[in-house]
């Protein structure tokens, strides 16, 4: 099946599975993800494979996955992208779906992406290792994450034989990740920790006992809207069940300390909470012009004013898919537009009005 | 004692390695935490840093003629050097981890705080993968050969893939 751009334009109008705002604990916890590093034993890892080498690989790769839906034995259905032929615009897209890393959306070579039409699985072939599959959940669900990650590697390496060995499990381009080749991390949006300033104390907690922060888009990335990712950083020496638990025991903690954190803003600063909060909600809905830092930064004050009651007329549905819409690529998709940073913050600012059913509903409100 | 970019107290006291040379920094929370923060422009040089934390682990209890001829060593299947595994910080094909095994351990402990697998198994052919590696050997010795045009032993060669690749290929029911 081809993934051509009118598809790209009809997913752009839905949020995708990690922002549908619903799941266990979703005013805090935006959504689980789990994912497996993988490679095939009989080719060079990524770094050292000639471009023969990604070719086969990704042939091999995309014919054995797309054997398991003729066969039934894979549920969704796996849509195959060509990374390397799409245009730079397509590929920010489907970074800022959380679909392709970033360094899979700017590397070079041969490279794909497989990805079920509900957005919960995505198979990159060629990033840094061979295979990385994930599978993403809305909110705090990775028991379920991991039961369906865990039957996808079985149906593919009942195919394909991975680099493997006895000692060191799982082979892996980078040390990091070898051993299990899992990556689990939970996203939690955490603006009363940032506003009260205990998010760093936070941190450094998390740190000592070797979890990972990162933000929002990954990797290096600052932290966007107050938004946060927690991660193992350990693969080998413990098994998955273990790695994923470790995880998943901090998320209540978190969830308690933003919670905790909430009620103390709205206990001894309510007056100025519901105004930083106002305030936000009345810039989106009316600015003409507005760059996508500052609109993270505003929806992260709606998102918490809306949870916490201060704003009744807005879903939280409704500011999770202003999040990932008003992201460059994706104001681009949806408009059908090449737009420059600055049409693009003229665009990002009609779209907020629009949605938040501010002054620019019509036309004629300039 | 201050920090060293405002009058504030310094609560923080970190050891930032530049060019290779420890420098110690003393700052407060706030500036600590700017000093931390990667910038968007950092964001693509994880790398870098992955292949400073690697090289800075290993130089660790070597001296420089020791890291020096282990740097030469090379992975008979992929070619990859020592010292481009650490320039890099990514391997070259499966089969370093067993051959760089003894320099591995130390980096993995200091990773992973252990050395070894616990966790799934796959369920076929966990044994075979090893040989299966040895095809990465053989490919690339069947090009040399081509490339040398040293056609009998390119087309011994082949043979040798082949049956390796058809063994592989029944095994896994294709």
């Amino acid at each position: 099946m081809d993934f051509s751009e009118l598809n790209l334009q009809e997913i752009a109008q839905t949020s995708g599975e990690w922002l549908r705002g619903s799941g266990p604990e979703s005013d805090i916890v935006i959504s689980s993800r789990i994912r497996l590093a993988r490679n095939l034993a009989d080719f060079p890892f990524i770094s050292r494979a000639t471009d023969t080498d990604r070719a086969e690989i990704g042939k091999i790769l995309r014919d054995r996955i797309e054997k398991l839906h003729e066969e039934g034995k894979f549920k969704g259905q796996l849509v195959y992208v060509d990374v390397s032929a799409l245009e730079a615009v397509d590929r920010q897209f489907l970074v800022e779906r959380q679909l392709i890393s970033r360094e899979h959306a700017d590397a070079e070579g041969a490279r794909a992406v497989l990805i079920d039409q509900r957005e919960q699985t995505s198979v990159m072939i060629n990033e840094e290792d061979h295979l990385r599959i994930q599978v993403l959940k809305s909110g705090l669900d990775l028991g379920a994450a991991w039961e369906q990650i865990n039957e996808l590697d079985d149906l593919i390496e009942a195919r394909v034989t991975y680099a493997y060995n006895d000692r060191f499990g799982y082979l892996t381009a980078c040390p990091t990740n070898v051993g299990t080749g899992l990556r689990v991390s939970v996203m939690l949006h955490l603006p009363a920790l940032v506003i009260t300033r205990q998010i760093d104390k936070v941190f450094r907690s998390l740190q000592k006992i070797n979890l990972a922060v990162r933000g929002l888009y990954g990797e290096g990335s600052q932290a966007q809207g107050d938004f946060y990712q927690v991660s193992n950083q350990v693969t080998l020496g413990q098994n998955e069940e273990e790695l994923t638990k470790k995880v998943a025991d901090v998320i209540p903690v978190l969830i308690d300390y933003e919670r905790k954190a909430r009620d103390f803003l709205i206990r001894e600063s309510q007056e100025t909470l519901h105004d930083r909060v106002s305030r936000a909600y009345g810039i989106l809905r009316t600015a003409q012009t507005i760059s996508s830092e500052e609109t993270m930064h505003l929806l992260s004050s709606l998102r918490m004013g809306v949870n916490l009651g201060l704003i009744r007329d807005v879903e939280i549905p409704t500011v999770n898919k202003l999040f990932v819409h008003t992201q460059p690529a994706h104001l681009q998709k949806l408009t059908g537009m090449e737009l420059d940073s600055s049409d693009r913050n003229i665009e990002r600012a009609t779209y907020l009005r629009r949605h938040l059913s501010g002054d620019g509903a019509g036309a004629g409100h300039n | 004692m201050k920090c060293q970019k405002c009058d504030k107290p310094a609560t923080f006291h970190i050891t930032d390695l530049v060019d290779g040379k420890p420098n110690e920094l003393h700052l407060c929370e706030e500036c600590a935490h700017k000093f931390l923060a990667p910038s968007s422009e950092e964001s693509g040089e994880v790398l870098p840093a992955m292949a400073g934390l690697l090289a800075q682990h290993l130089a660790v209890g070597e001296t420089a003629e020791e890291l020096a001829r282990l740097d030469q060593r090379s992975c008979p299947v992929c070619g990859i050097t020592f010292l481009e595994f650490r320039k890099q910080g990514r391997l070259g094909c499966p089969h370093d981890y067993i051959n760089f095994a003894s320099e591995l351990e130390p980096l993995l402990l200091n990773i992973h705080g252990e050395t070894r697998h616990v966790g799934k198994v796959p369920k076929f052919c966990a044994s075979g993968a090893e040989q299966q590696t040895q095809l990465i050997r053989l490919r690339r010795e069947m090009k040399d050969a081509i490339a040398a045009e040293e056609y009998e032993q390119a087309s011994s060669l082949r043979d040798e893939i082949r049956a390796i690749e058809h063994a592989r290929d029944k095994d896994k029911g294709k």
